[in-house]
């Protein structure tokens, strides 16, 4: 096939429009979230308090972190899925929700007495919640990987690390209203290692099925 | 430059509002920077240009399935640029993986590093013969014959509709075909 033969079958294909990836991400949030909800709602239970709770500000405080990060791995992810732009200014987002998370952990030291920073800390069933937010994680993880494949990334691996942290802030956000533990100084650990599990998964089933 | 750039993206992005035309002038211009591109690349990193149309049509590929990817208010020779690079890099890892090539077979090949038409023409086959049989059939009805969708779907006695899945399908298939042909065969 010569070069110009290939660009009549380019030309012919013009009809069959591919998805952008923001619309791609979109569906992929909109089909996976349900599948999330209904496993939260039926294998973990939500919180009797939770819309009440948002008054308790360590409580709205887990939503503040969880969709900070979940907006700034979108933002991550649309733009690494372009071809020559690496993260640059999307990891702004990420700068800024860690900055919120290391505020709120100043402010909880300040709060608590020394001597409460260890079981706040450790909170009841920490690991738990390094293990349900990637559970609850999953399907939207699926999903998002799924829906990169519209993209074409420089970096598969970075590009399912973005997908991998969107899922997982996904998963923790849904986590946050089942779980009690509400310090920030529980959240600066276990939820950001569920993430952080999440995120890695990503990158790792990325850098394979994310080539183009 | 900035004509050029300029006429690239007004064509582009006619191209993309279905510009059947625009499309196809703009794919040709876009080919021959693409060549120049791949060249110098294949020279900085001491290859030969035997692959260069390899290089080129995966890249045309890439920019046809994924024009999505291209902002169409940003600068479109950087997009380009960029596709290229990647399809560089590729197909100079899968190069690496023919090192273990006896020194001999490569002086073989050496002198016949300027690509003919005849050369690429064969290494094009090769890729098509990836596509299962009815994805072939089409996406050669359209590239090699220059048949139209309607005279394929004539031609196979199938609707419009089943042709231009098929040739989708196809040419997404032919993208995979050149990103896992190692050249190993």
């Amino acid at each position: 096939m010569k070069t110009d033969q290939l660009i009549e079958a380019l030309t012919a294909d013009l009809d069959v429009k591919p998805a952008p990836v923001a619309r791609a991400l979109t569906l992929a949030i909109a089909a996976s979230l349900p599948i999330a909800t209904i496993m939260l709602v039926f294998l973990l239970r939500v919180r009797p308090d939770v819309l009440s709770g948002f008054s308790d500000p360590r409580f709205a405080f887990k939503f503040v972190f969880t969709l900070t990060t979940a907006a700034a791995a979108l933002w991550l992810a649309l733009r690494v899925s372009r071809p020559g732009k690496t993260a640059g200014p999307a990891l702004a987002g990420l700068v800024i929700s860690a900055l919120l998370l290391a505020a709120a952990v100043s402010l909880e030291l300040i709060a608590l007495p020394a001597a409460s920073w260890f079981p706040a800390m450790l909170g009841d069933r920490a690991l738990a919640c390094a293990v349900l937010i990637p559970t609850l994680a999953a399907a939207p993880l699926a999903a998002l990987l799924y829906a990169m494949k519209s993209g074409a990334p420089d970096s598969p691996r970075l590009a399912g690390a973005a997908a991998g942290l969107l899922a997982g802030a996904i998963g923790a956000t849904l986590y946050a209203t089942h779980c009690t533990n509400d310090s920030p100084l529980f959240v600066a650990i276990w939820y950001v290692l569920g993430i952080a599990v999440v995120t890695t998964i990503g990158s790792v089933i990325g850098s394979r099925v994310l080539r183009w | 430059m900035n004509d050029r750039e300029r006429e690239w993206a007004d064509q582009m992005r006619a191209g993309m509002a279905g510009d059947a035309a625009a499309y196809r002038t703009v794919l040709k211009s876009l080919t021959a920077f693409l060549r120049m591109e791949v060249r110098r690349g294949f020279s900085r990193y001491g290859y030969g240009q035997s692959d260069v149309e390899d290089v080129v049509q995966e890249s045309l590929l890439a920019i046809h399935l994924k024009r999505e990817t291209w902002r169409t208010s940003e600068p479109i020779t950087p997009w380009v640029r960029a596709i290229a690079r990647n399809k560089l890099i590729d197909s100079l890892r899968r190069g690496g993986r023919r090192i273990n090539v006896p020194i001999d077979d490569v002086i073989d090949v050496l002198p016949a590093a300027e690509p003919t038409e005849h050369l690429n023409e064969r290494d094009a086959e090769q890729i098509l013969s990836k596509l299962n049989g009815r994805q072939r059939e089409i996406v050669q009805s359209i590239s090699i014959n220059g048949d139209s969708i309607r005279q394929t779907a004539t031609r196979f006695d199938i609707s419009e509709g089943a042709v231009r899945v098929a040739l989708h399908r196809g040419l997404a298939a032919l993208a995979k075909a050149y990103r896992t042909n190692d050249h190993e065969d």
